[in-house]
């Protein structure tokens, strides 16, 4: 089975956010980048279905030279080989997507993992639009896959439950946590992965659809008032939110 | 070119989801505004609450019926909503950022070659200008944004339009559209949902009370389920929780977790990790009940009890039910 994992590298969940004088874009200096975390669950079962079926694991990133260390790191896990598709960072969805379906085209894998979303901008969409691109159906935010006989049942989680999808093959599975527990490298990964290959290609995207005007941080001003400091203050808090709040 | 507004309605045992209201609220406000045309379309069979939606300013909803699509297909749902637009010129949709909006729109989005704006909490025309907003980094950083492309579409943040608010009493008339099976495409459809416990969502609720650390153990949650109880709200987690085994993902709030946007958020026994507060920082209430005076949790709230949850929880449960009662 020819399993691919599209990846994403973000910034780590414990960056504080700094804006770029441009506005724009936020401030790379001092974050570190990390594999999505959702990507970890996607990964692990790339890897769980290759044991499975037998086949290879191809990791493929749309990127900076940086995002190599998140390949590298998949590797080390176990994935067989590396693309990076070379491009700055682009918070147009479509954009990425057609840019790993350039690639992903070519391969004409049986089923692509992803994460259900990236930590970064957050859109929950290239999953969905690359499945639309190479003509594959997606099944989103799954916690629980089987796959038998080309076809996939999986679970996904939604509003207040799970919904029970059947899908046939190919398809775009975007993981949630819960799916599996990933895996660490082991020391025997982390060394075989400095010669496993990553490819580096190239993709020119043509004009981005979404335009940013510009970028802020929240407005955080809160009203801070410590009611106080034991059980005897919980009448006060009752009264303020009922009167001066309005939300109870 | 003029605009044509098409909103996603989505029903879930053929009963018509609350957050889609919201879409249809701002599908119908920007058409006034705009003195253009807006239709809704819904998917499914036997729709049970189709009469609410005058209530909410949908004059014209068109159903697409078949029992087939009695449960959600993102194969089948994604090829009507285009194939409809398409015909019919529509190339404003819009969408509520649920679990099957946020599926379904952007495969909609890739169909019809559209620029898309995911989980917007403000869409308003300014100058002839479709101005976005969304919370990226999970709420760390808000983007102000435009779609410059012919079709666009978005998906609306769950809670951000008023449901409550006057002026949408319209009435409503449906055009029916029975689907044959050969029409759709059901490569991947579901079978099944299954209900967890019958409990709300923390993705749907307005009002949400979380527990952290500070809760000692998950013996103690009952507590946060009596309140929760009271309030119609739902029940929250930090991370730390969730990762302990003390509570379920699907109550996680943060960054790893879901965003959420309710009129009262309650935080008990959560010091505030960054990631927690990216998730809930825009709910529009923040209560934080820590013992400890320095948790980050404070600068975010509005209202604080600085002391032990344990103790505090029983005596907001007696007070809410005085005056609830």
């Amino acid at each position: 089975m020819k399993i691919v994992v599209a990846l994403s590298h973000v910034p780590d969940t414990a960056t504080k956010i700094k804006i770029s004088q441009d506005r724009k874009t936020i401030d790379p200096a001092g974050v570190s980048f990390i594999i999505n975390p959702y990507d970890e669950f996607a990964i692990e079962e790339a890897l769980r279905t290759k044991e499975k079926f037998g086949g290879e694991v191809i990791i493929i990133t749309y990127g900076n030279d940086s995002a190599k260390e998140s390949i590298r790191k998949a590797l080390a896990m176990g994935a067989d080989k590396g693309i990076l598709i070379k491009g700055e960072l682009n918070i147009d969805s479509l954009s990425v997507a057609e840019a790993l379906a350039s690639e992903i085209s070519v391969l004409q894998p049986d089923i692509i993992f992803c994460g259900k979303q990236s930590v970064d901008y957050d859109s929950s969409a290239v999953g969905q639009m690359l499945a639309e691109l190479l003509n594959y159906s997606v099944i989103s935010t799954v916690v629980k896959l089987e796959i038998e006989n080309g076809k996939v049942k999986a679970e996904r989680e939604v509003e207040g439950g799970i919904e029970i999808v059947e899908s046939t093959t190919p398809v775009v599975i975007t993981a949630q946590k819960g799916l599996n527990e990933p895996r660490y490298a082991s020391l025997k990964g982390i060394m075989a992965a400095k010669s496993k290959p990553i490819e580096e290609k190239t993709f020119e995207i043509k004009s981005n659809k979404l335009v940013v005007n510009d970028l802020r941080l929240p407005d955080s001003r809160r009203k801070s008032k410590i009611v106080g400091t034991d059980a005897s203050a919980v009448p006060e808090l009752v009264k303020l939110l009922r009167e001066e709040a309005k939300v109870i | 070119m003029d605009i044509k507004i098409l909103v996603f309605l989505e029903q879930r045992n053929g009963e018509i989801k609350k957050q889609s209201l919201e879409a249809a609220r701002k599908g119908y406000k920007l058409s006034k505004e705009l003195n253009t045309e807006v239709v809704a379309l819904v998917i499914g069979n036997e729709l049970k609450n189709l009469d609410i939606l005058s209530e909410h300013g949908v004059e014209k909803v068109v159903h697409f019926k078949n029992e087939k699509l009695k449960n959600y297909s993102s194969t089948a749902y994604s090829k009507i909503i285009s194939d409809f637009a398409k015909e019919n010129n529509f190339n404003l949709l819009l969408f509520s950022h649920t679990s099957m909006g946020k599926d379904l729109a952007p495969i909609v989005a890739a169909k019809l070659k559209a620029g898309y704006g995911p989980d917007c909490t403000f869409v308003e025309f300014k100058d002839g200008q479709l101005v976005l907003e969304r919370p990226i980094y999970a709420g760390k950083a808000i983007m102000n944004f435009f779609l410059n492309s012919e079709v666009r579409v978005i998906t609306i943040r769950p809670n951000t339009v008023s449901l409550t608010e006057d002026g949408f009493n319209v009435k409503t008339t449906v055009d029916l559209k029975e689907m044959n099976d050969q029409e759709l495409d059901l490569r991947s459809v579901a079978i099944d949902y299954v209900k967890s416990e019958g409990k709300l969502d923390v993705a749907e609720a307005d009002i949400i009370i979380s527990g952290g650390r500070g809760m000692k153990g998950p013996e103690n949650f009952y507590l946060l389920e009596e309140i929760a109880q009271l309030l119609g709200g739902a029940v929250g987690a930090s991370r730390a929780v969730v990762d302990a085994g003390w509570r379920p993902h699907s109550e996680q709030v943060g960054q790893t977790g879901k965003t959420v946007s309710p009129k009262l958020y309650i935080a008990c026994g959560i010091s505030g990790a960054i990631q927690h507060l990216a998730g809930m920082s825009s709910a529009k209430c923040i209560v934080a009940i820590n013992k400890d005076k320095d948790a980050p949790i404070f600068q975010v709230a509005d209202y604080g009890i600085v002391g032990d949850v344990l103790e505090i929880l029983p005596a907001l449960k007696d007070e809410l039910k005085k005056y609830l009662s």
